[in-house]
C-alpha cells in the first residue's frame, strides 16, 4: 500500500463546505479505490466541524483542523501550514492531493508543491488510476481540456507524488452508504509563513447558482445594449434555473459584474445549456464556454462566429427575442 | 516603488497546438499573457503615482522578444529573460524555482504576476515564488493600493472581495478588474528598441545544479487528442420572436434540457 490521498475541503463564506469540495472526494474516493489508497479528507476552518460533517458523507475519514487565525488572516498560508504540519506528523507522507480548482485552491497547490516538493496538474476535468507506462509510475491519469477544449489531454506524474486540482461541474458527487467518522485534530507549527491580515470582509454578491456550477447560464454581450437589457436575461437565467453569463464586452461595458465574465480572463465554464444573446463569439469568449454541451446564440449578425460553433444559431433581434423567449417559457411552466 | 511583473509570453489564443514532442509548440506567434498585461498596466500605474521603475521578469525561449518588447513599449524600464535550452518542457514546480531565483538577484518591494494563463498554465507559480522567497502572498486583487511600508488590496472572493494587508515587499497577483492595459505609444515603441533585455541562463542565476528543466519535470503529457467536432448547427433566419422563441424552446426540449 502506498500513500495516501488527500482532500482538503474548501468552506464558503457562511463555513459550509463547496460542492466543489463533495466532487473533489468522490473523485479522490474512486482513484483510492482503483489504486488501493486510503483517502483522507482535511477541513481546516476557524469553526470546521460543520464542513467536516458535510465532507465525511463522502470519505470514510475527515480530519477537522481548528484554525481560529484564519478569521483574520488570508486562507491560503494558514491552510498550507496546516497541512505541511499534518505531513509531517502522518506516518506515511501523503502521496496526492485532490483539490479543488478555485483560486483558494490554487494558491494552496503553489504554495504545497514547494513546501512538499511534488508537481502540481491544474483544472482536471476527469481523473483514473492507470498501470505504470510510458515511464510513468502507477497513479493518476489526469484529463484535462486546453485550450478552450481545443485539445483533449491525459497526464501524469513522474514521480508517485502530486496534486491535482479539479474543475467544478466534472465529477457528480456520490455520498457513501455509510458516512465517515470526523476526528478534531491539532497540528504542531512546522512551517510559519508570512501573515496577510484580513482587514475586512465585504458581502456583495446576490444569490442564485454560481456560473461554474450552474446547469444553465444565460449570457449577455455587447449586443445586450446596456445594463437594463441583463434584466431580461436574469428573468430567463430565473425560468431556467440557472446562471447569468456575460462577455468581457458587456463587463468592460460596467453593464454586469466581473465575477459573471466567461472566456480567456474570466471563468471557463461548462453547462449543459449555454444560451448567448448578443455575444459574437470572439475567441477570448469562446475559450470559456465551447466545451457546454449545447450551445445556442442569438445574434443578428449572420456572420458572427459564435455561428460557426453555436448549436443553434438564431439570427434575430434579441430585444424582441428575449421577453417573447421568457413568455414561451412562462407559457410551459402553466 | 521598484515593481517587478512576471510576465509571460503565450501563443496567441486560439492559435495554440501540441508539437509532434507533445509540448506546446511555442514557435507560433506569441503574445504578453492576458492577465500578465492587466498587472503591468497596474504596476505603471502606480509608479507614475509614486515614482520607481518597472522590471519585467520571463522565462521564455530565447527567440521569443516580441511581447517583451511590446511590454517595454507600454512602459517598463527593463527586462530579464531567463531562457536556457534545458527550461524546454518544465512543469510549473521548476518554473517556480527559476523565477524565485530571479528574483533573488533582483531588488524590488512589490512582485506582480497575473492571475493564470490562458496557454494551460494554471495560476500556481506565483503562490510557490512567494513561498520560496518567504514573501506575503496577496492574490486575485481587484486593486492595489501602497502605503507606508506595506500593500493594500483587495481580493475578490466568492461573496464580495476581502480587504487584505501585508508589509511589503510582497506578491500580488493580479486580475482584469486592475484596469484595461495602455496601448504603447509610437514614442514607446521607439524607446523601447534601446530598453535592455537582460538574459539571464540557469547557471548566471545560480541554479546550474538544480534539478529544474525539462529533465525533471514533475508531470507528463501522455496522450493528446483533437475532441469530436461538434457538428454543424442549425439555422434559423429573421424568424418573427414568437417562431424565434418556439425554436429555442423546441430545441431545448429535443435537447432534452426542458
Amino acid at each position: 500500500m502506498g500513500g495516501e490521498i488527500w482532500v482538503v475541503g474548501e468552506v464558503d463564506a457562511a463555513g459550509a463546505l463547496t460542492k466543489l469540495s463533495g466532487e473533489a472526494a468522490t473523485a479522490a474516493r474512486a482513484l483510492g479505490e482503483a489504486g488501493g489508497r486510503e483517502v483522507t479528507g482535511i477541513v481546516v476552518a476557524p469553526e470546521p466541524d460543520g464542513a467536516a460533517a458535510s465532507l465525511a458523507a463522502f470519505l470514510p475519514t475527515v480530519l477537522a483542523v481548528r484554525a481560529p487565525e484564519m478569521a483574520r488572516r488570508a486562507a491560503a498560508a494558514v491552510v498550507a501550514a496546516r497541512i505541511v504540519a499534518l505531513a509531517a506528523a502522518a506516518q506515511e507522507r501523503p502521496a496526492y492531493f485532490v483539490l479543488s480548482a478555485t483560486p483558494d485552491g490554487r494558491d494552496l497547490a503553489g504554495m504545497l508543491s514547494v513546501l512538499l516538493e511534488i508537481g502540481v496538474i491544474v483544472n482536471a476535468t476527469g481523473l483514473t488510476w492507470d498501470a505504470a507506462a510510458d515511464g510513468v509510475p502507477a497513479g493518476p491519469r489526469v484529463e484535462m481540456q486546453p485550450f478552450g477544449g481545443r485539445v483533449l489531454t491525459s497526464s501524469g506524474f513522474t514521480g508517485e507524488r502530486g496534486i491535482i486540482l479539479l474543475r467544478p461541474n466534472m465529477v457528480t458527487a456520490e455520498p457513501l452508504a455509510v458516512p465517515g467518522s470526523v476526528e478534531e485534530c491539532t497540528t504542531g507549527e512546522v512551517v510559519d509563513l508570512p501573515l496577510v491580515r484580513v482587514i475586512e470582509r465585504v458581502v456583495t454578491e446576490s444569490p442564485g447558482p454560481s456560473i461554474e456550477e450552474a446547469r444553465v447560464i444565460v449570457a449577455g454581450g455587447r449586443g445586450v445594449g446596456g445594463p437594463d437589457g441583463f434584466a431580461g436575461l436574469r428573468e430567463l437565467a430565473g425560468l431556467l434555473g440557472g446562471a447569468v453569463g456575460a462577455s468581457r464586452a458587456a463587463v468592460d461595458a460596467g453593464w454586469i459584474d466581473y465575477a459573471t465574465q466567461i472566456g480567456q480572463t474570466g471563468k471557463t465554464v461548462k453547462p449543459a445549456v449555454y444560451l448567448a444573446f448578443g455575444v459574437s463569439g470572439a475567441i477570448q469568449h469562446k475559450v470559456g464556454m465551447q466545451t457546454a454541451e449545447t450551445i445556442i446564440a442569438v445574434d443578428r449578425d449572420p456572420d458572427a462566429p459564435i455561428g460557426e460553433f453555436a448549436d443553434l444559431f438564431v439570427v434575430a433581434d434579441l430585444a424582441a427575442v428575449v421577453p417573447a423567449l421568457a413568455a414561451a417559457l412562462r407559457a410551459r411552466a402553466g | 516603488m521598484r515593481i517587478v511583473v512576471l510576465v509571460k509570453p503565450v501563443p496567441d489564443p486560439g492559435e495554440e497546438r501540441l508539437g509532434d514532442d507533445g509540448r506546446l509548440d511555442r514557435s507560433v506567434s506569441a503574445v504578453i499573457n492576458g492577465n500578465d498585461e492587466y498587472v503591468l498596466e497596474a504596476a505603471l500605474k502606480l509608479v507614475e503615482a509614486h515614482g520607481g521603475e518597472v522590471t519585467l521578469l520571463s522565462m521564455a525561449p530565447a527567440g521569443i522578444t516580441d511581447p517583451i518588447r511590446k511590454a517595454l513599449a507600454m512602459g517598463a524600464t527593463r527586462a530579464v529573460l531567463v531562457t536556457d535550452p534545458a527550461l524546454a518542457g518544465a512543469c510549473s514546480w521548476s518554473t517556480t524555482q527559476v523565477l524565485a531565483a530571479a528574483l533573488r538577484t533582483l531588488e524590488y518591494d512589490l512582485v506582480l504576476a497575473g492571475a493564470d494563463t490562458s496557454d494551460g498554465g494554471g495560476g500556481v507559480v506565483a503562490a510557490g515564488v512567494a513561498t520560496l522567497l518567504g514573501l506575503p502572498y496577496l492574490s486575485h486583487a481587484r486593486r492595489i493600493e501602497p502605503f507606508d511600508g506595506g500593500v493594500r488590496v483587495e481580493r475578490l472572493s466568492a461573496a464580495g472581495h476581502d480587504v487584505l494587508e501585508a508589509t511589503l515587499p510582497a506578491v500580488v497577483v493580479g486580475t482584469q478588474l486592475l484596469g484595461e492595459p495602455r496601448y504603447p505609444s509610437l514614442r514607446g515603441i521607439m524607446g523601447a528598441r534601446s530598453k535592455e533585455i537582460a538574459v539571464r541562463t540557469l547557471a548566471e542565476i545560480g541554479l546550474a545544479d538544480r534539478p529544474v528543466g525539462g529533465a525533471h519535470a514533475t508531470t507528463a503529457l501522455l496522450a493528446a487528442r483533437r475532441p469530436a467536432p461538434r457538428g454543424s448547427g442549425r439555422v434559423v433566419r429573421d424568424p418573427d420572436p414568437v417562431a424565434a422563441a418556439s425554436a429555442i424552446v423546441d430545441f431545448l426540449v429535443e435537447r432534452r434540457a426542458l
